[in-house]
């Protein structure tokens, strides 16, 4: 995902003379075909995220396109007022690439793992936040990133993603992306993001073995959320079930709650899966984090089932 | 340092804000306006009746809390009317206690909060090169605002791109909000440090206009400079200078107005 990313970004890069890009010490080898082809746009800084920040906005403000890439943490905690400042209160067309999203970086412990960066951009006004599914979306969000008027918070996977999105699906910020649609209403809706969409996917074909049908709306974009989508999705089912690699508070799926909350109607009860409020006490592997936190395909399943079972016990009550 | 009338007037049209919002900064803003008024007179390349002329030179308030004194100079040269400072701060003014672009004709970033306009700065001069435009960049920052640890990154960064069309002026009036420099942060050696990041560093008298005109349009060539200024907090209000409790005043009346007014009136004399 991140090397279809960068990728990307060194072809616009010679579509368009607007596009720059920028790294924060990425270490030997990163975007080398860039900096030996467009050395006038690559930029290859030091480990100051707030100057890198800054920079970007002062090259947007006249006209460039910049693409700033470093590890997640660094860009949405340390330089957290020059993305609100510099970027979000100037609408400058600046993209900061996170690596790492969510747990990704789970052997390195607490320091590196991005569990509250869609809280921390998506708070910020004109802040658009992305997370696609696997590196073919990846390619169809970059193109589309181009022209976007807004700073976009783009998060990136581990990289190796199994490909779960479709060409036919189409691309558009800021809209959902059914993935897989129930025959019927009363279903289960799960309402994910990021890679947590193909640990969702997996656990609606257990759960369909079960007879617990269900449909799985993939937002790729966090912000501005997809609220007729989730609407139209919500009203069918018994059930919402959100999925995200981020803590429970502020991210995802609070934007979800956040959404149904506002209508103001009688909608679905919502469980949300994610992250505890806690740092991560844990190394290993991203799976395992994930499996620690309930996030693999068959706690998914399991959780949802229960959830589901109880929903029905309850209606015959 | 003799005040001639016009550097009178200019800290009139300060004052005149100050009236109009009954609060602000005024010792941060009037130990800028010589700075300010050199670098609108006689050194940038701008238009007031086109402040997006592309080939503009830039000049950044980092300071922001200085904001009357660039409204003071934005309005003295044409960007907007002088009567926009007698709604300074109020509900539906154009004129905030700190600047904002896309508000305000002829600001070109919203700054407030410290050490951000050196980085910002720092990207539009790099934007400058690569679209092969002339443009020079100049940002000023206040002497405690180089407390801020991006204004050291982005100094890293200037001196690696070796950017000869950036320039860093400190309004070194050795005061901040809570006494002197010396005593809250001391910065000293403040030339040394500058050289050292690989920036041409040349002093002055912040309040000497012929000696800013001079040093301002002879900067040496072939790396980023930076210009100490060495200013009065305050200048020209007597009671003000070197006074931390006029950093920013609230509650500001008739009588605090005619008090200021007076002073300046009798440093002209």
């Amino acid at each position: 995902m991140r090397k279809v990313c960068l990728d990307t970004i060194h072809s616009l890069a010679h579509r368009d003379p607007r596009v720059v890009f920028i790294g924060s010490d990425l270490g030997a080898g990163v975007m080398d075909e860039m900096k030996q082809s467009l050395p006038g746009r690559f930029f290859m800084e030091g480990i100051y995220e707030a100057n890198v920040v800054g920079m970007a906005a002062g090259m947007a403000m006249d006209g460039f396109i910049p693409y700033v890439n470093t590890i997640a943490t660094f860009l949405t905690r340390r330089a957290f007022e020059q993305v609100a400042l510099d970027l979000c209160l100037h609408r400058l067309p600046v993209r900061l690439i996170g690596n790492g999203g969510g747990v990704v970086y789970a052997p390195l412990g607490p320091t590196h793992l991005a569990v509250d960066d869609f809280a921390l951009m998506r708070v910020l006004p004109n802040m658009t936040v992305v997370a696609v599914s696997d590196a073919d979306e990846m390619r169809r969000l970059m193109e589309a990133s181009l022209d976007w008027p807004d700073p976009i918070y783009i998060r990136l996977a581990k990289g190796g993603d199994k490909i779960v999105s479709c060409e036919d699906d189409g691309f558009a910020i800021g809209k959902a992306i059914v993935r897989r649609r129930a025959a019927t209403s009363g279903h289960i809706l799960f309402a994910t993001t990021g890679v947590m969409t193909t640990h969702a996917l997996a656990a609606a074909e257990s759960l369909a073995a079960l007879g617990i049908d269900s449909t799985v709306l993939h937002f790729h974009t966090v912000k501005p959320l997809d609220v007729d989508a989730l609407l139209e999705h919500a009203k069918e089912a018994c059930a919402v079930v959100t999925v995200e690699e981020h803590s429970l508070i502020g991210g995802f799926g609070s934007a979800i709650l956040e959404a149904l909350s506002d209508q103001l109607l009688n909608m679905p009860p919502v469980k949300r899966l994610g992250l505890s409020d806690e740092f991560a006490s844990i190394y290993g592997s991203q799976n395992d984090v994930l499996e620690a936190s309930g996030l693999m395909p068959v706690q998914i399943a399991d959780t949802t089932a229960r959830l589901f079972n109880a929903i029905i016990e309850g209606a015959r009550r | 340092m003799p005040l001639d009338e016009r550097a009178i007037n200019l800290r009139k049209l300060v004052v005149r804000g100050l009236a109009g919002g009954g609060r602000g900064h005024l010792g941060p803003a009037l130990s800028l306006i010589e700075i300010l008024r050199v670098l609108y007179d006689d050194v940038l390349r701008h238009q007031p009746d086109n402040p997006r002329w592309p080939e503009r030179d830039r000049c950044i308030l980092s300071k922001g809390h200085g904001c009357l004194a660039l409204y003071a100079l934005l309005a003295d040269q044409g960007y907007f009317p002088t009567e926009a400072l007698d709604d300074f701060c109020k509900r539906n003014a154009m004129l905030g206690g700190h600047p904002e672009a896309g508000k305000i004709p002829g600001v070109e970033a919203s700054t407030g909060s410290l050490g951000h306009g050196m980085p910002i700065g720092l990207g539009m001069a790099l934007a400058a090169r690569m679209a092969g435009r002339g443009s020079k960049v100049f940002v000023v920052v206040g002497d405690g605002e180089i407390n801020e640890g991006s204004v050291w990154e982005a100094a890293l960064c200037a001196g690696k791109h070796a950017l000869d069309n950036y320039t860093v002026l400190i309004d070194y009036n050795k005061i901040q909000a809570s006494g002197p420099t010396a005593d809250i942060q001391d910065l000293e050696p403040l030339t040394d440090k500058w050289r050292s990041f690989g920036f041409a560093v040349t002093e002055v008298n912040g309040h000497d206009v012929v000696a800013l005109r001079r040093t301002l349009t002879s900067l040496p060539a072939g790396k980023p400079n930076v210009v100490i200024c060495h200013t009065v907090k305050g200048k020209g209000v007597s009671f003000a200078e070197n006074n931390p409790d006029w950093h920013h005043k609230a509650k500001i009346g008739e009588k605090d107005v005619f008090d200021m007014l007076s002073a300046l009136d009798s440093y002209h004399a």
